[in-house]
Order: structure tokens, then sequence, then C-alpha cells
């Protein structure tokens, strides 16, 4: 017998093996969950109006100081729409060429087949029916559909200020998607907005990550509270959260490791740890999906896994100053509802800004 | 997840079955679907397009004969294609006669450098070279002391200066010679292709090493921007090869093919998991069918080879194929197949599992219990399940902290198993004269797509706990 029929052999058996694990305890399982599926976070009604404006004023007068405003520093990588946007302008109609090049242009910006198809069908039925007939007039209508899909939802990080407890933030996302970064750079504004802030080194995993947010802390004159490498994540956030409290300390900005949403152990940790920091005296007002604005349709899948796991109200899109767009938090805003609160376009803590829907879009057009 | 290529092909040619010959509108509405395909994978835009136009060209006129499925000519034509886009030019290692051999990092943030560094590190000893490693990644905060710690677990020194990333990397050009290392790795900041500073940065990091290979290192769920970004890096560092991370994840990778493609410039390396060994060298083959969605089965049947022993291996299939296949040979496997990775992993790669399947929590959790219900059996009951009785039901699930319940569906599927293994066993001779991989491969899929559904599945459980039935295919 050769090597390779003997291997498709053990090949099956694995399989069989597969179907017999699977199918005994998929069952026990599913008896046995209680957490829902995906879920969102409820809406926080009682969220400080004061605080939430502040964060939106601050935000403001971060864009206002910078020297290039958001719009600025998002076409300085020309814009892949731009061109398409163009070559459509200067034809006299509508023809084949201005769908097909319309559809490459979003797909470029990582938009997605499906929200491409879905955007520009709604766009030819109009267009057939003599609604719209001229190239401008079509390049309007994508835009303010666009625009239309992204407003409507609150950017606001949820901040419970009457919860006498700690408020936690969780941050959740896939490998050097960027969330130790941001959470140093979330500190820093909060505290800037006169809130106490006390980070939860949870990324116990990757070597010197606790150094990096130390690193971080420092800047910031934030709290810190580390635990060893290798250990529970669960323990050193519910730690923080526990010495928060005791210390009087508004928020607590948890950091978890980069995990892969395909790995199902690594997501059951994240599960525990958003169970385990509400074991004490905080609450989880945010948690928010950092995601790279590189990521192409994988996102989405990100998204799904993570919110399945952790319930995320928000999403950081960082390294937006690149050449990458960041189109697929068109699709994991429009197709899953989570919005897209915050936008990373530097290295600085004050490139960490608002996402403002109007900007992003309009950047893609430029 | 995404539907794979086959599956979104099977509804196509289902109406074109009993056509002769595949007409211009039967080709268009094809490619039309693998165009898709490639795109929800991540393949650049402007790459899909070149690709597709030399599928069609081929595609055209294929005959569409009773004998042959019309979906599987077209797989045929897409993947080879996909090989031969991948492949190539592959990139071999040759040690330079001066030692040190130079080895420079770069790519964005986040793309996996650091970790990939130390990787390359473990993967150069394995080869029997003396690594240093230097961490002129002075940017990011303790990005050095994380390639310390990842130097310490795997026994390469770290050298780094606070300061200049370039003196760093000068001066760690210079220690790797006083100390007779023969390979320095030489880890960068992470930076944006559009940061013209930066950029002249990492040149002059280049200019002071020269370094004998430049591996950019692109993140495998990278999306369009992939090509930009490849094309940037190696305008300024002419890059020597592309090293792959995060691949263990469920991205397609597409962005692999777009680099290869546009830069021309072969994918070296992979990066499969989170552990320090979990590096490879590049299959294109393996990634094309990746990029399909159609599994990566030539991994596992080499992972299999590894973890099986050949002898014991043997001794099973013959007591499969009679019929003796106890379930104590049975929690045997159980220990091998864990030995082969995750069970998520695995299930990855195993090709035509219905999306319900690989969407399923499989976790290693699963085994446990499968394992705790048969190690609460006696030596007669595992030899003789059938002898299993209401009391000795109850004994087992006590002991193993399970339902009644669910000993009764173990012992079930089991017995299911032993019949259907029986089968088989007697059809498998015929499929083990093809001797070629790639032979063995079709059949495997073949074999498998027919396992599942080949079962006596009125009362099997697994399709009632994946929550629907297998797909037609």
């Amino acid at each position: 017998m050769n090597n390779s029929s003997l291997s498709m052999i053990f090949l099956l058996l694995a399989i069989a093996g597969l179907v017999f694990g699977v199918g005994v305890v998929a069952i026990s399982r599913r008896k046995a969950r209680v957490v829902p599926q995906i879920q969102r976070a409820a809406p926080v009604e009682a969220v400080s109006q004061v605080a939430t404006t502040d964060v939106v004023v601050e935000a403001a007068e971060v864009v206002a100081a910078a020297p290039l405003s958001v719009r600025d520093r998002l076409a300085k990588a020309r814009s892949s729409l731009s061109g398409a946007v163009g070559s459509v302008l200067g034809r006299s109609d509508v023809n084949d060429e201005t769908w097909l090049e319309l559809e490459e242009a979003l797909l470029r910006a990582d938009v997605g087949v499906r929200v491409a198809q879905s955007l520009l069908g709604a766009l030819q039925t109009r267009v057939n029916a003599k609604e719209i007939t001229t190239p401008a007039q079509l390049i309007d209508a994508l835009r303010s559909d666009m625009a239309t899909q992204l407003v409507g939802t609150s950017r606001d990080l949820n901040f419970e200020a009457n919860l006498g407890a700690p408020n936690i933030w969780l941050m959740v996302g896939v490998n050097g998607a960027g969330k130790t970064t941001s959470l140093g750079k979330i500190a820093a504004q909060q505290i800037a907005l006169g809130r106490t802030v006390l980070m939860a080194a949870g990324d116990t995993f990757r070597a010197a990550a606790g150094e990096q947010l130390s690193t971080w802390a420092e800047r910031s004159g934030a709290q810190i509270v580390r635990g060893a490498e290798g250990g529970d994540p669960s323990s050193v956030i519910f730690d923080g959260v526990q010495s928060a409290h005791s210390r009087n300390i508004d928020l607590v900005l948890a950091d978890t490791a980069g995990r892969l949403q395909s790995n199902t152990n690594l997501m059951e940790e994240l599960r525990k740890v958003r169970r385990v920091a509400e074991k004490g005296a905080g609450k989880v007002t945010e948690v928010l999906l950092v995601i790279d604005a590189t990521t192409g349709q994988n996102g989405l899948q990100q998204a799904r896994q993570f919110t399945e796991a952790t319930q995320v109200t928000g999403v950081v899109l960082t390294k937006l100053d690149g050449s990458a767009k960041g189109g697929i938090v068109f699709a994991i805003e429009t197709e899953l509802g989570i919005p897209v609160k915050l936008v990373g376009l530097g290295e600085t803590i004050d490139d960490l800004v608002v996402f403002n829907p109007t900007e992003f879009i309009d950047a893609l057009f430029e | 997840m995404f539907d794979n290529l086959s599956d979104r092909l099977g509804g196509v040619f289902k109406r074109l079955r009993g056509k002769g010959r595949l007409t211009q509108a039967d080709v268009d509405e094809v490619m039309g679907e693998i165009r898709t395909a490639l795109l929800e994978a991540d393949v650049n835009v402007g790459v899909v397009r070149n690709v597709i136009e030399r599928i069609r060209v081929q595609a055209v006129g294929t005959q569409v004969s009773e004998a042959l499925d019309p979906g599987q000519q077209i797989i045929k034509i897409v993947n080879a294609e996909l090989i031969a886009m991948l492949g190539g030019e592959t990139l071999k290692i040759t040690y330079a006669s001066h030692p040190p051999t130079v080895v420079l990092m770069a790519g964005l943030q986040g793309s996996g450098k650091t970790t990939s560094a130390a990787k390359l590190a473990a993967w150069f000893r394995s080869q029997g070279r003396n690594p240093l490693l230097v961490g002129a990644d002075l940017q990011r905060p303790a990005a050095v002391e994380q390639l310390k710690v990842l130097g310490a677990q795997i026994g390469v020194p770290v050298f780094s200066i606070a300061g200049d990333p370039v003196a760093t990397a000068a001066a760690g050009l210079a220690e790797a010679q006083r100390l007779g290392r023969d390979v320095l790795i030489v880890d960068t900041a992470g930076r944006l292709a559009i940061d013209a500073e930066m950029m002249q940065q990492v040149a002059d990091i280049s200019k002071v090493v020269s370094p004998h290979y430049t591996f950019l290192v692109v993140d495998a769920m990278t999306g369009q921007d992939a090509v930009t970004v490849a094309k940037a890096f190696d305008e300024t560092l002419s890059i020597s090869g592309v090293i792959l991370s995060k691949l263990d994840g469920d991205a397609r990778g597409g962005a692999a093919l777009s680099v290869k493609e546009v830069i021309g410039k072969p994918i070296a390396f992979a990066a499969t998991g989170e552990k320090i060994d979990a590096f490879e060298q590049f299959h294109p083959d393996r990634m094309a069918s990746r990029i399909l969605g159609m599994g990566d089965v030539l991994t596992l049947i080499e992972q299999a080879e590894k973890v099986f022993e050949k002898d014991q291996a043997e001794a099973t299939a013959a007591k499969l194929m009679d019929g003796e296949f106890t379930l104590d040979d049975f929690l045997d496997q159980l220990q091998q197949l864990k030995k082969m990775g995750s069970l998520s992993s695995v299930m990855g790669m195993l090709p035509g599992l219905p999306k319900e399947a690989k969407d399923a929590q499989i976790s290693d959790d699963m085994v446990k219990v499968t394992e705790a219900i048969i190690r609460s059996m006696t030596a007669e009951e595992r030899r003789k399940p059938e002898i299993i009785n209401g009391s000795r039901r109850t004994r087992i699930a006590k002991g193993s902290g399970t339902q009644v319940s669910d000993v009764n569906k173990l012992v079930k599927q089991f017995s299911e198993m032993q019949k259907m293994m029986k089968r088989m066993g007697g059809g498998s001779g015929g499929g083990g004269g093809k001797g070629k991989k790639g032979g063995g491969r079709g059949g495997l899929g073949a074999m498998f797509g027919g396992a599942p559904g080949g079962l006596p599945s009125g009362d099997i459980d697994l399709a009632a706990a994946l929550g629907s039935r297998l797909p037609p295919r």
C-alpha cells in the first residue's frame, strides 16, 4: 500500500473522529450554552450628556489644532476613487464603462463586492428610470447614498458618570491592529477631559506588551495594573477593576492580547475576560474592536466573531493615514450595525479622532 | 464565511450540464462567479481583471463531456492558473561567502515584523545557523523588549542600542562579525509606505547593512492596499521576497496573489500560528486552493504523515477494514488527531465541508468530552460497545460527567461509523492505485465529499447538531 492512499485512510479516520466528536458534543454544548448569540449591547441610556459633548468638543479642537484637517490627511494618499470619478465625470453620459469604473473604485477601497453591487444596483435602477441622467448626478447620488447609510448612529464613547463604580472599556482585535497604541491614546484623551484612568494590561501573551502599555501609562499619567506574563488575562483585568474601584478611579481601559477570530480557544478566553471584568464593582460600557485600515474582506468576519464573543459596541479604525481607505468599515457598519467611533490618523496622541462619516466619504471621492 | 468557489460554480454548472460546449454567455457567467470569489478573497481588482482574462481564454471552447464535470474542469483551470501565478520562481536561501548573511525585515505597522523576525531566526537555527537579531525598531514602545523576550525563548542573542535605528543596524552588523554569527536579522519599525521620511530611514538602514535578503512582511488579512504597499517597499528597498503573516486565521489571503503578480517577487515564508515554530516555507499550490476556498488538503496530508506513525497506522488500517476497530483504537486516533493541531485548524483545511460544519464551534473540549466518555468505560465495553445496557450507561455518564443521552449518541454513532468503515474498506483498494499526490487529492476530496452523505444519516446527529443538512454537491 503506498503512502498517499495510507494517509488518505487516516485522514478519513480523522474526519470520522471529528464527525464523531462534533456530533456528540455540539449537542451537549448547545444545551449548555447560556450566552445569547449575536446580540448588540443595549444602548446606554444614562450616558452623561456633559461627558459625551466633551468628547466631541475635544475631538473638534484636536482637528482644528492639527496642521492638516482630517480631510486633508485622508486625501494625502491620493484616493483610488478620485481617478474613477474624474473619468466618470469626463464622459457625457452614463454607460457600461461608468458602472465598471465605479465598481472597481469601490472595490479598491475594500468596500467589498456585495456592498459595491448593492450601492450601484440601487443607482442603476434610478438611471434606468431616468431619475439620474448625467454622470455628475450619479456621483452625487452615490456619495449621498453612502452618507445616508452611515449617519444616524451615535459615535460617542459610552461613559456612565453616575455608576458609582468604574466604567470599563475593553479593547479587542486581531494581532497587530493597534489595540495597545489606541488604548494609550484614548487614556491620554480621557485624562485631558478630567477623568481618572487606570490601564489593565490584559495582554499577558505577547512578549513585552505590558512594557509597551507601561510606557503609555507614563506618557499619559494613567495608573496601571499588570500581571505576570503568561498569566490569566481575566484576573489581571478583574484586579485592575477592583483596584480602580478602591481608588475611586472613573475609567478602566482594559487591553487584551491580539487574537485571530478563528481561534476558538482564544475567543473563549475573551468571552471569559468580558464576563469576569464585570464580576466586581465595574461595568463594561464600551467594547472597542480595533481594525487596521488595510484589512480586507476578513474585517467583516472579525467584526462578526468578536461581536459574538464580546458584544462589540464600536470600531476603532487605525492607520487610516496610509494609502488604505478602510472601506471594510462601511460594510461592518451597514451590515452589522456596529458604529465606527474613532479613527487613527497618525502616531501622536491627538491623531486619534472621532469618526466623521461625511469626511470619510468625501475623502474617498476627492 | 464565504461560499467556496466550487459551491458557487455548482449552481451555474447544473444548468450547463448536457451542453456540448460552453458558449460565450455561459463562460461570462462562470467568469463572473470566479471574479467574485477572487475579490472576496481580497485579490487586487487589477490582478483579478488580468487573471479572469487569461482563464477566459482557456475556458472558451472547453469541451463539456458527460464523463467530466464542467465545474471540475473550470476549477482545474483556475487552480492551475493561480498556482502558476503564485509559484514560478521560488526563493532559495544561499548563504554569503563572507558571513554574516544579512536579512532585513520591513513592513507596515502591525504586520508582524518582530514576531516574524524571531520566527525566521528560529528557522535559521533549525537549518544549523547561528543568527543574531538586531532590534532597530526604536519607534514603538517596548518593541526591542519584545524581541529580546522572543530571542531568549529561542536562544538567539538580540542586539540593540538606544537612539538611532541606522546606527543600531550598523553596530549590529559589526557585532555579528565580532561574535562570528553567520546570519544577521534586522527588525525595523513599522512604517507607512507613503511616509517619505520613514521610507528614507529604512533605505538608509538598508544601505548600511547591505542586506542579502530583504523581506516584506505582509498580513494575510490585507485588502486591496497590499499592492500599493508592496510596490512602494519594492521601489525603495528592492525586496527579495514576502513573508505572509497571520495565515492561521480564516482570511483567504488573496493579498499573496496580488503582491506576487504585481511586484513579481516570490512569497518565501508563511507564518501559520502563534507559536515560534509555526513558520514554514511557502507552498503555492496550497495557497491557490485556499484562495479559492477549497481547503488545504496537502498540508493536512503532510501533517497526518508527520504525526501518524507508520506501523501503527498500517495496523489500524487493517483493523479498520476488517471491522475490528474498537473504541480503544478510536481513542488512539483521537490522540493522534490532537497532535495535528487544534481541531478548528484541521477542520479549516478540509475541503468540501459544509460551511455549517466549519462555522460550528469546534473546540478541543469536544474531543475531551468524547475521550472522557470512552475512558469511563471498562475494557470490555470498549471492545464490545453493544453490551452497554442501562445501568452501564448511567455509570459511564456519571464517570465522565456527561448525560446518559451523550453516551447513547456516542455509542450509536460509533457503530454507524464502524459500518461505514467496513463498507469503505472494501472500496478503497481501487483508490489506492493513484500514485501521484495530485490524483490522491482529487480522490480524497471526492471520498470525503461522499463520506458524510454516505452515512445512513437519518439518525446521525451531526446534521442536526450542525443546524442543517449538507448542501447538494
